[in-house]
């Protein structure tokens, strides 16, 4: 292509976006745009999928049939966010094997907190409250991002989210005002799930190497440290209403910010879970590394059994 | 017809619905483990639907029942041998070979057990019954197809599935065993008599075999005693790992 054209191109592309237009994937896009999605894209797609496993560690024993079919309904949700967010991608010109593969050797990443464990019941109550919660915070700006199939998406994965976040406190509820044993279940797991979920949003503006340019691109709308903001104003007094403690003694009302201060987030625990060092990332890329390779011989039947119906099918068109 | 006592009622809906349980939680074990993101909703789908079927029984048996009963105290207080499924459905998932072949086999015998149960005079399970037939349609569906695309695939998935289809042959022949609670169900015109399906069922499960280029076992020895509550060694552990939070936190709210 030559240069004049490329730049014309460049230039209507921005002018797209500055629009508030979609890019659809036969759209002409610079190929960073392109890698920058898939990189997000694939990673939200590993961890709707990698989120499943420490949920689905208490569907075997959720303690009452209703809260067994709610759960296996929602893990079965995150597989169906998966299933459209890898589809999303893969418009981008990359195949979901490709996706799977970098996410088995380690170079793509997922996040950070399914590497930590679920120990009791509550932990799923926490989970829906607090991460689905801070999953919401950071998705719902993602239905207006530029690329059309991820916002598309992302309209339907945040419906669910918001279902799964109200089931989540919900089963808080239950705990917070049941017997002394299920409130100290339910104020432990606040105690373990809290700072992760508050790392979820991400390093702190002035550490986020991505925020410029994502912001540019409608990929991002607000900045880490604004939505985890959010994220606090937000839950603490949904806390409040459960007579549950936040595990942070410098948690705050300021009224002049007319927002909660809060205490310093220990940085060093999120590196070292980013780079593998998390209670459960060694099982957890285990457990998906065991399904794909384990699932080999059914994928090969698959196939070989279409091609065959599809030969036997031209064979009666001849 | 003969009128039935409240404990062979309650006996022949356990018959029923812990089938569905069991299988139901065989299935949500594999939940986030399947070999493609699609099968592993579908399965999950299955369990779903099966656990739901659960419910509407357990709930209509502790309406039965009466006092504190309730679908919980059914599905989770019960020790094994109070529970009635089949042992086809306690066994274990040994790979996607065995899941599916299981999943088949009580598919077929399970579509023609709810089909005639649309007709029972007991209306609630009736009804039961209608909602149900469209479930496990899709499921025999879904089964048949993956095992003729196993059987009819590679040479190493039709080794596979055929030796799941020839271990788990010699549980089917209980599929059609009658306690004393399903013969009062059945004189009583509640309960279906299953032991006139094994006909349709060895028509359809041969078919689907033929099709799938698999061989029907030749075995003729058969094991039972999961309907009178004498399970598999399996059935222990599920229990165990099912009724975990019950047993561990009585008498509490979820």
């Amino acid at each position: 292509m030559k240069t004049e054209n490329l730049k014309d191109r460049a230039i209507l592309f921005e002018q797209k976006i500055a629009r508030d237009e979609k890019i659809e994937p036969k759209d002409w896009m610079p190929e960073k745009y392109r890698k920058t999605h898939i990189r997000q894209i694939s990673q939200h797609a590993h961890s709707e999928i990698v989120g499943m496993l420490p949920e689905g560690n208490w569907i075997t024993r959720a303690p009452s049939m209703r809260r067994k079919v709610a759960l296996l309904a929602k893990v079965q949700d995150e597989a169906g966010h998966g299933l459209y967010l890898y589809s999303a991608c893969e418009t981008l010109g990359v195949t979901r094997e490709e996706l799977y593969a970098q996410l088995h050797e380690g170079t793509a990443k997922y996040s950070s907190i399914f590497n930590y464990p679920t120990l009791t019941w509550a932990d799923i109550g926490a989970i829906g409250w607090l991460v689905d919660g801070a999953a919401i915070i950071n998705q719902v700006p993602l239905c207006t991002t530029s690329y059309g199939p991820y916002a598309r998406a992302m309209v339907r994965v945040c419906k669910e989210e918001s279902f799964h976040q109200r089931q989540g406190y919900e089963i808080m509820t239950i705990l917070a005002n049941g017997t002394k044993v299920q409130k100290e279940m339910a104020q432990d797991a606040l105690n373990r799930w809290w700072w992760p979920s508050l790392m979820m949003f991400g390093p702190t503006d002035a550490e986020s190497v991505h925020t410029a340019q994502s912001m540019q691109w409608k990929l991002k709308r607000k900045t880490n440290d604004a939505l985890r903001q959010q994220f606090v104003d937000q839950t603490v007094p949904q806390a409040d209403i459960l007579d549950l403690q936040i595990p942070d003694p410098a948690l705050k009302w300021n009224p002049e910010r007319k927002q909660y201060d809060f205490g310093p987030i220990d940085w060093e625990e999120f590196w070292q879970v980013v780079k593998g060092h998390g209670p459960c990332n060694q099982e957890r890329i285990t457990a998906r590394v065991k399904a794909w390779e384990e699932g080999e011989w059914v994928r090969d039947a698959a196939v070989a059994y279409a091609d065959k119906q599809s030969d036997a099918t031209l064979q009666k068109a001849i | 017809m003969e009128k039935m006592n409240t404990e062979n009622h309650i006996q022949y809906i356990y018959g029923i619905a812990d089938n569905s349980l069991i299988l139901g939680q065989r299935l949500s074990q594999l939940c986030g483990h399947g070999p493609t993101l699609e099968t592993d909703i579908a399965c999950t789908n299955i369990a779903l639907d099966l656990l739901g079927q659960t419910r509407n029984y357990y709930q209509y048996a502790a309406q039965c029942m009466g006092e504190s009963a309730t679908e919980d105290t059914i599905a989770f207080l019960r020790t094994e041998r109070q529970y009635r499924n089949v042992l086809l459905v306690e066994q274990p998932n040994t790979h996607f070979g065995y899941v599916m072949a299981r999943q088949f086999l009580f598919d077929v015998y399970h579509l023609l057990v709810v089909t005639q149960l649309q007709e029972s005079t007991d209306s609630m399970l009736a009804a039961i019954a209608q909602k149900s037939v469209k479930e496990v349609q899709y499921h025999q569906r879904f089964s048949a197809a993956w095992i003729k695309r196993l059987g009819d695939g590679t040479a190493q998935s039709h080794q596979k599935i055929q030796e799941a289809i020839n271990d788990l042959w010699k549980f089917t022949d209980e599929l059609f065993y009658q306690n004393e609670h399903d013969i009062a169900a059945i004189h009583a015109g509640v309960g279906v008599d299953v032991s006139t399906l094994k006909e349709s069922y060895m028509t359809t499960v041969t078919e689907v075999l033929t099709e799938a280029t698999l061989t029907i076992p030749a075995e003729t020895w058969f094991r039972k005693g999961g309907k009178e509550g004498i399970h598999s060694e399996h059935m222990g552990y599920l229990l165990a790992e099912m009724q975990y939070m019950q047993r561990t936190y009585p008498d509490m709210k979820w």
